[in-house]
């Protein structure tokens, strides 16, 4: 084992363990994702913008609501290196900040889609049958709703503000987490493992949430990095509109519609949120599509 | 529960060729039907629980705080809002039948009277993206997968990732601000000139078509170029996943046998590439287009906005932002309604022309 190196370990043809096996395989695709440029890319720039975001205190040295009307609409400087906006804030340091409001957004959203999704699915892939029919019969329901448009009602209804757009969007979002794990279910419910399984005694409860579901996490996990960018975009699309995030917040669709009356002269104001809001949502979208060609490629 | 009865009944008829290709169209039509009735149900009843679960008193919107307390018992009684909530949503039903969809309290119009004239812009919008759409994406697609690989090949690419990446309200206001302000090459928002407003009958409601029919074409061109820069910009977005989504089918389609085959037989490159590969995916592809064009009503709600283009997407984001209920909901239901109907389209062209589909 010591003679080895620690690449020849986990390349080894003939692993002695699970675990080594399995770091191998990791290893392996990992070695095939670094080869993409565009996708290592959009990781790097993930990485950067969850560290910005958690370490914004740190990073900034102004307070993102802190008012100066004497100092409105500065051009960038040394001290305010992005300029301030409407009000005389920082625009670096409610950037910062916002990522904070924008990630939370995302990451709630997927917290709250990905197991329904994924519970839905292979419940319905695996009892097939009625309950299979009327499980899909209600994902095709909310599949066939446009999003922006239902989460704009719906955020009216409650309340416009983060918790209400993060709820808006999450009930948009799961049927396409809810057809994957089912097709995906489809595929694995007749092998012969689920069958040596059955044979041994395991609840079909058991082998639904400790042979199935664990196999539908890789493509449900590629589906939600490119989903990521859909939801940042409808989250910052609400904001623009006036129906998520609300002022003093500094969340970036909501930065761009308090400003964008300001276009015209200090053109860099609402511009600056907006290339964040791309920034972002490109970055996911990179890297989903390269985790897809290491995790699934099946789909092209 | 019509549409699951159907389905059965569809599976269990086994006759054989012909008569089990009619027999699979026609249950084709009914399973999409029956979804498509269930789907309407649910975006009924959502848009129905939506407006009960509002925070504002519809009655107070109506008569204002100030009223005494028997108008508004009076005013409650008549809009059946005392009534148990599977009545008012029957009554709601009733009157959605009957194309009600209640009084816009803003315009104090009927809010159907207020759709049928703000929709014809936001089609008109629309249309002519989703056209620009499919006329630059499929041969960006088609040629980049026949040139996989190349730099033509990156280059779509990261064209179509930036095209899914940017919100188009930005690149909407990054476009005024270029076009519009620092080069003064493009008009400004609006639909029409400021100039030339009301000079044309209304007939159609799309100022590009009224105008040609009146035949007044200082108007046509000033319409005309009002809607090049805002349609160009809610394109980009479905020309990305067009063309996407045509070059995944083309590599598809090009990696078969038969196109081995047609190459062995000598055929053109051209010859192969548009008949035989792109012959193939054009079905898929429809579905593909049909989703795009739902897609691009909700990017209109956002593009509308940008460039005050007198869409139904205005008038949702105006009434969102006035409380005025009847006209949210009615827009969304109306928005809905179009997206669910392209949805089934979509379906049932892919059903129907594809005869792999089984």
């Amino acid at each position: 084992m010591t003679a080895l190196s620690r690449r020849e370990w986990l390349l080894t043809e003939a692993p002695e363990s699970r675990r080594q096996a399995a770091w191998g395989r990791a290893y392996r695709g990992w070695l095939q994702f670094r080869r993409n440029k565009l996708a290592m890319a959009g990781l790097v720039t993930v990485i950067v913008l969850v560290l910005a975001a958690v370490f914004a205190p740190l990073l900034t040295l102004q307070d993102p609501s802190t008012q100066d009307l004497a100092g409105r609409l500065a051009p960038p400087s040394a001290q305010h290196w992005l300029g301030t906006d409407e009000l005389g804030r920082d625009l670096y340091t409610r950037l910062l900040y916002g990522g904070r409001v924008t990630l939370g957004m995302v990451i709630a959203v997927v917290v709250l889609v990905a197991p329904v999704g994924l519970a839905v699915g292979t419940v319905a892939g695996y009892a097939g049958g009625l309950a299979d029919r009327v499980l899909m019969r209600v994902t095709d329901i909310f599949l066939a709703f446009p999003r922006l448009i239902l989460a704009l009602a719906f955020v009216a209804a409650l309340k416009p503000g983060v918790s209400s757009a993060v709820f808006a969007i999450a009930l948009t979002a799961w049927p396409p987490y809810a057809r994957l794990a089912r097709a995906e279910t489809l595929t694995i419910r007749n092998a012969d493992f689920i069958s040596a399984v059955r044979l041994t005694g395991a609840s079909a409860g058991r082998i639904v949430l400790r042979h199935i579901a664990p196999l539908c996490v890789s493509s449900l996990i590629v589906r939600v990095t490119l989903d990521m960018s859909g939801i940042i975009l409808t989250a910052a699309g609400l904001g623009f509109l006036g129906m998520g995030a609300q002022p003093p917040m500094p969340e970036w669709g909501t930065m761009i519609a308090a400003t964008r009356g300001f276009i015209l002269q200090q053109w860099w104001v609402p511009t600056i949120p907006g290339l964040a809001i791309f920034a972002a949502s490109l970055a996911f979208n990179l890297l989903g599509d390269g985790l897809r060609d290491v995790l699934d490629p099946k789909r092209g | 529960m019509t549409a699951v009865s159907e389905d059965t009944s569809v599976r269990r008829a086994p006759p054989s060729g012909r008569a089990r290709r009619g027999f699979r169209l026609f249950g084709a039509g009914l399973g999409g039907l029956g979804g498509v009735i269930a789907t309407l149900f649910g975006l009924i009843l959502v848009t129905f629980l939506i407006g009960r679960a509002m925070p504002i008193d519809p009655v107070i919107a109506i008569v204002g705080d100030h009223a005494p307390p028997d108008v508004i018992a009076h005013v409650r009684d008549q809009l059946g809002l005392d009534k148990p909530l599977y009545v008012q949503f029957a009554i709601y039903v009733r009157d959605l039948l009957s194309g009600d969809l209640g009084r816009s309290v803003m315009t104090s119009q009927p809010v159907t009277a207020d759709i049928g004239r703000y929709f014809p812009a936001t089609l008109e919008l629309a249309t002519v993206a989703i056209i620009i759409a499919v006329v630059l994406g499929i041969p960006l697609g088609v040629v980049a997968a026949a040139r996989e690989g190349s730099r033509f090949d990156h280059a779509v690419r990261v064209l179509s990732l930036a095209g899914q990446s940017i919100p188009v309200f930005v690149l909407g206001l990054l476009a005024l601000l270029i076009f519009y302000v620092k080069l003064g090459i493009a008009p400004g928002t609006g639909q029409v000139d400021v100039a030339y407003e009301g000079m044309v009958p209304d007939v159609t409601g799309m100022l590009v078509v009224d105008s040609a029919l009146a035949g007044n074409w200082d108007v046509f061109q000033d319409a005309l170029w009002h809607l090049a820069m805002p349609s160009l910009i809610l394109a980009y977005f479905s020309l990305s996943i067009i063309a996407r989504m045509t070059r995944a089918f083309m590599l598809d389609a090009l990696a078969g046998e038969f196109i081995v085959t047609a190459r062995a037989k000598g055929l053109s490159g051209m010859r192969i590439l548009w008949r035989h590969g792109f012959g193939n995916i054009a079905v898929p592809l429809i579905t593909i287009v049909a989703l795009a064009y739902a897609g691009l009503l909700e990017g209109a709600v956002l593009t509308e906005t940008v460039f005050s283009w007198p869409g139904i997407g205005l008038y949702l984001t105006v009434s969102l932002l006035n409380a005025d209920m009847n006209a949210v909901l009615g827009a969304t239901l109306v928005i809905g309604c179009v997206y669910v109907g392209l949805n089934l389209l979509a379906d049932l062209a892919y059903r129907l022309l594809d005869p792999r589909v089984k």
